[in-house]
């Protein structure tokens, strides 16, 4: 009896979770169906596995384009995040003096503000940029690039920072008394320690900057510059939603993140976790 | 010469990302609380128009962002209740010594690594052409049709959606929370009789304070500056009755070319969410200093 009652428990939490999931399985069923099968019933599995759908919405949303705008712009911004962040920091706690608290203090006092507060005049100052240097801020990927790094930055830092404070001083001292410089002792010594934290970094940034919408939206003009995000608002906008197509669109864009938690599951539950709590 | 060299050294580690973080960032807010004191419609070849304070004294009698901020209120009460419940209910089934216990944490956080407009895409289907052929199948009518045409119902539409996208994300913090309880202490208290019942309410909750307060001022921030999600499924609507502070605010600005005015109201937004946040700094570091 005893017995009966731990299974019926381990049953019901499997049943959960995955009623829990249940969204995910009504668009996967749903874009297999042909629009009378799909009114028919919306709970049921497809008759017919045809893939007709996902070429149709793959055309539509230019996916493909998509599909590498984000990655491109996701993995560039992400390296030159981790690159700039970790030194910053490195320096900011190595040299305690007035100008690094203040300049550690700006860094996190602006996590406070809210995008919505920046957007506007951020946009018009970008566009002053443009005009008067002629550096490609706008509608290019470069310039959406630099804006997620600025964005970005702050958090990025942050972790760094409470990270580094815990490395003892020694290893570094005993480096730069043989002569090597700053950059190599960087390199060389403090960034290989760094690893953990700079998974932490990686997975919280690669989550916030693929999945970000309103930035792209408001930067990238070019339907050529779209990444997912933008490709599927598009997506829906543009055409009288045929509901098969439109899960099929859905499900191409959930592909990569399953496949990236898939093989990053216990780094992106840990990286979540200290994310949040710091 | 060497204290020369290390101004240089570390000049070239700050300076890069200093000056990319302050022309994103620093810059555009102070631009920002200077475009609040103007009416602008946003063409450069419009004047801008300074006008003081009006723009902050007339939207204390804006009739759309008043709603609209009752909206967020209403919106983020609910959220606070059900992401929580949600979140600390599959923490505590997650951590309990059950072999599938994995695979159902996996389950639970998934939803949270979908971004919020795709999430939203997903249950637009659902709430509205779903609900109304599953209603037309079962007969049950009253509850499946379709919510977001109904001005009550695509607010509640509008929680489940965002509950089932950060229950996960809170049951990570609760499950650190849980783990985080000596293992002798919950021992002691099964020896000397305690059901499951009495070492929940008597032990595990009172220990879990810390996790709660984290989690619950990480959902009221990100309830307040919900976005993504409110645009994919509902965009506002019906008739504005789900178009919550952030949306009222792009609409404000891009939508009805109010720059000025629409940038005053994203500063008061900015002094609630900073608040909020201040809040929860202040409450987590004197819990920390007590326990």
């Amino acid at each position: 009896m005893r017995l009966f009652k731990k299974y019926l428990k381990e049953i019901l939490l499997v049943v959960g979770a995955l009623v829990f999931l249940s969204p995910v399985y009504i668009m996967l069923v749903n874009s297999f169906k042909s629009r009378s099968e799909l009114y028919e019933n919306v709970l049921a599995l497809p008759e017919t596995l045809t893939f007709e759908h996902y070429i149709r919405a793959m055309d539509r949303m230019n996916f493909g384009l998509a599909f590498f705008n984000s990655l491109v712009i996701t993995i560039i911004s992400v390296v030159i995040i981790v690159i700039l962040s970790s030194m910053t920091a490195w320096m900011l706690v190595r040299r305690d003096n007035t100008l690094s608290r203040i300049l550690f203090m700006t860094f996190i006092a602006t996590m406070l503000i809210p995008f919505q507060t920046i957007m506007m005049p951020l946009i018009q100052f970008m566009d002053q940029i443009m005009s008067t240097t002629g550096l490609p801020m706008l509608n290019t990927r470069s310039g959406l690039i630099f804006m997620h790094v600025g964005f970005n930055a702050s958090l990025a830092v942050f972790l760094y920072h409470g990270f580094i404070k815990s490395i003892p001083v020694s290893l570094e001292e005993s480096a730069e008394i043989d002569g090597a410089n700053k950059f190599t002792v960087f390199w060389k010594i403090i960034f290989p320690i760094l690893k953990p934290i700079t998974v932490t970094v990686i997975i919280l940034n690669v989550i916030q900057i693929w999945n970000d919408y309103l930035l792209p939206s408001l930067v990238l003009t070019d339907q050529s510059l779209r990444t997912i995000p933008l490709a599927t608002f598009y997506f829906f906008g543009e055409f009288t939603i045929q509901w098969n197509q439109a899960m099929a669109g859905l499900v191409l864009t959930i592909i990569p993140v399953v496949i990236f938690y898939a093989f990053a599951q216990k780094h992106i539950i840990k990286g979540i976790g200290e994310g949040a709590v710091k | 010469m060497s204290k020369h060299r290390n101004k240089l050294w570390y000049l070239l580690f700050v300076l890069p990302l200093f000056i990319i973080f302050a022309t994103v960032v620093l810059i555009p807010f102070f631009i920002g609380i200077f475009y609040s004191f103007f009416e602008w419609d946003g063409f450069s070849a419009n004047p801008m128009v300074y006008v003081g304070l009006d723009n902050y004294i007339e939207l204390i009698d804006d009739g759309r962002f008043v709603n609209s901020a009752w909206l967020t209120l209403e919106f983020t009460i609910l959220s606070l209740v059900l992401v929580n419940v949600l979140g600390l209910g599959f923490a505590l089934l997650v951590t309990s010594a059950f072999k599938s216990a994995n695979f159902a944490r996996t389950m639970f956080f998934m939803p949270n690594l979908i971004g919020g407009l795709i999430l939203g895409y997903i249950w637009q289907f659902i709430f509205s052409d779903g609900f109304r052929i599953i209603g037309d199948l079962t007969g049950n009518e009253e509850v499946f049709r379709n919510w977001l045409t109904d001005r009550d119902l695509a607010m509640y539409a509008l929680v489940i959606v965002f509950s089932w996208q950060m229950a996960g994300y809170m049951m990570i913090i609760y499950i650190a929370g849980i783990q985080s309880i000596p293992g002798e202490v919950m021992e002691a208290a099964e020896i000397d009789g305690a059901n499951y019942w009495q070492r929940l309410k008597n032990i595990v909750m009172p220990l879990l304070m810390p996790a709660l307060t984290i989690s619950l001022f990480l959902t009221l921030s990100f309830s307040f500056k919900i976005y993504d999600v409110n645009l994919s499924l509902t965009a506002g609507g019906p008739a504005n009755s789900t178009e919550l502070l952030a949306m009222h605010i792009y609409n404000e600005i891009f939508g009805y070319n109010n720059y000025g005015y629409g940038q005053a109201k994203a500063i008061i937004f900015f002094i609630v969410i900073a608040a909020i946040t201040l809040v929860q700094v202040y409450m987590t570091k004197k819990r920390e200093v007590e326990m």
